[in-house]
């Protein structure tokens, strides 16, 4: 068993990228992922790799795009305002089909909001981001071990995929300090021989663009997109399944709202309420089958979330709204308790269900 | 026979689509002109705006990326860093991409003294989208959002890019010529392959800034738009070098 050694999860972000062979860091300081900056700018330097603070987060999304289009594994973090702006940036990776790692360590909003723990940048992450037609990789870390361990499977699915990674974090999991170990078996890279790397005379010109102007066949790439998400939504969908096979009543939580929830489960089991939880880890591709399933034998469904019930909508979606979803919430940078959700799963146990 | 003009290899062998009388042909070329004589098309990787010269990347042989509205300058900074030793990277942009959307980003490499050359083209206008009013419009210009021509106490004064960049310690060369003659494209040529060599050279940021037409949208002939350029534009933007710090230093 490999050594652990104690970090906090924006740092342990870092470190697993920069083990993940990431050489080029960019981003704009903001609270509460300012940790991972600060770790590059420690770090990068004396490793030969590049940290640089950049003019603002759109400036850092398009010297990721600049490094990507060479190939090579870049990353950015920011928090929720600053994913905002990054949000033209993921649009472009997007149609460029272009690899990348983005953090949003989520902060309370809308507008400048707060700088609490959140998760109400769901919809802004699993709908894409930014305008047009796409999607990225969400991965919901539930702890600081998780933290790192999605960073490098982040970067791994993102150059399998030639698209965006994100690590939809919030201010808990970044603030955080948990026992982490970094022993991971790190894949060789893929071949991008798309990559604009000079033609030293020897190939044709490559092309990175995401301007189409004749329709159809804009709309042949993005079909052809598409095509591309389905094999990651039938590959690549993550979750953890915790006492769900006899649950009546399941919750749907992820990131620290899972985290309390089980607690909130524990506690109900020991008053003989049969509750389970699953938790997605991939929020897209959202991790469907666990729920259609569950929703052949659990009586309903609560959904545990740090937003106004943004999961609830996919959580109906995958169990086709055969089961009651109730939400159970707390938002602008409040954390529901253990309390709360258990309170919710009684409620839910007296038939309670608004 | 002796071959005396010939198309530069840089430059892919298609019709370009911009208007007739329009000067973004002769400064592709001079570019590419630059790129054969330096021998760097194998490593030089250019990176095209949003404008015009949007296709530029079908025309430069050099590998290509297309960058976001007024982007380029970050993009080129993160191909650059990818690969310092290696990579030449230029961009070419215009002065809606240059001087409005993209001005932090422009601002920001050459504060940085990123090591990348940029060709600027100024035409006073927005020409993609039909010829509205660009950071560089002239006071009193029509154009089809200042159908009664640039008032500056309603929307302010046009953006002098070199002598605004000159101010800052950063950059390493900035330099403003025009192409709307002979001696001024052997001026303009001469600039240019410098903005490259001084890259190769490591000596950091280097823009060239070019005056250039718009027949179509400035709503004249070829010829009159090149004399336009004298009358108007170059009494507004006065031609020369605003920066050379190696000569400054040499100076010393």
């Amino acid at each position: 068993m490999a050594d652990k050694v104690l970090m906090k999860g924006n740092e342990a972000i870092a470190e697993a990228a920069i083990i993940a062979g990431c050489r080029h860091y960019f981003g704009y300081p903001i609270t509460p992922q300012t940790e991972v900056a600060a770790y590059m700018a420690k770090k990068m330097p004396k490793i030969g790799g590049c940290f640089l603070q950049a003019e603002s987060e759109i400036a850092a999304i398009n010297m990721v795009y600049g490094v990507s289009s060479t190939g090579k594994r870049v990353m950015t973090s920011s928090s929720s305002p600053g994913i905002s702006l990054k949000g033209e940036g993921l649009s472009y990776l997007a149609g460029s089909d272009l690899p990348a790692l983005v953090v949003n360590v989520q902060r309370g909003g809308p507008g400048l909001g707060g700088i609490q723990p959140s998760q109400s940048d769901y919809f802004q992450a699993t709908r894409g981001g930014g305008h047009g037609d796409y999607h990225m990789i969400v991965l919901a870390p539930a702890s600081v071990q998780e933290m790192a361990e999605l960073t490098v499977k982040g970067f791994d699915l993102a150059d399998k995929y030639r698209m965006t990674s994100m690590i939809l974090a919030d201010g808990t999991m970044g603030q955080m300090m948990e026992p982490v170990s970094l022993d991971f078996d790190i894949n060789p890279q893929p071949e991008k021989p798309w990559a604009t790397t000079g033609t030293k005379m020897e190939r044709e010109h490559n092309i990175v663009n995401s301007l189409s102007l004749v329709p159809e066949e804009l709309e042949m790439l993005n079909m052809k997109r598409y095509e591309r998400y389905k094999v990651i939504e039938e590959n690549e969908a993550m979750y953890e399944e915790y006492m769900v096979d006899d649950a009546d009543i399941v919750i749907a939580a992820f990131g620290i709202a899972a985290r309390v929830s089980k607690n909130a489960v524990n506690e109900a089991r020991k008053q003989g309420i049969k509750v389970g939880l699953i938790r997605p880890i991939t929020l897209w591709p959202f991790p469907k089958a666990p729920f259609e399933k569950a929703a052949e034998t659990a009586k309903a469904f609560i959904s545990v979330e740090l937003s106004m019930g943004q999961m609830i909508e996919d959580v109906k979606l995958a169990t086709n709204c055969k089961r009651p979803v109730t939400l159970c919430n707390r938002v602008g940078g409040m954390i529901p308790s253990p309390e709360q959700v258990l309170k919710a799963i009684i409620d839910v146990n007296n038939g309670g269900v608004k | 026979m002796a071959v005396v003009f010939d198309k530069p290899h840089a430059l892919i062998d298609v019709p370009l689509h911009y208007c007739p009388g329009c000067t973004h042909g002769i400064i592709h070329r001079l570019v590419a002109e630059v790129i054969d004589e330096l021998g760097i098309e194998g490593r030089t990787i250019g990176v095209a705006p949003v404008g015009c010269s949007v296709m530029a990347y079908n025309y430069f042989n050099c590998d290509m990326i297309e960058a976001a509205h007024g982007r380029a300058p970050a993009v080129a900074t993160g191909v650059k860093r990818a690969d310092p030793e290696n990579n030449v990277v230029f961009t070419y942009q215009g002065d809606g991409d240059l001087a409005s959307i993209g001005m932090a980003e422009t601002v920001h490499a050459a504060a940085r003294n990123e090591n990348i050359t940029v060709i600027f083209i100024n035409n006073a206008i927005y020409g993609m989208t039909g010829g509205q009013m660009a950071p560089t419009s002239l006071p009193g210009q029509v154009t089809q959002t200042s159908p009664y021509g640039r008032d500056p106490k309603h929307c302010g004064y046009p953006i002098k890019v070199c002598e605004m960049l000159s101010e800052l310690e950063g950059p390493e060369y900035l330099e403003r010529v025009t192409v709307n003659s002979v001696k001024n494209i052997r001026t303009a040529k001469k600039a240019i392959k410098k903005a490259f060599q001084n890259q190769l050279d490591g000596k950091g940021f280097s823009l060239i800034e070019v005056i250039s037409s718009c027949p179509t949208n400035w709503g004249m002939t070829p010829q009159a738009a090149l004399k336009w350029i004298d009358e108007k534009m170059i009494p507004y933007y006065p031609l020369g070098v605003y920066k050379d710090r190696s000569a400054e230093k040499e100076a010393e």
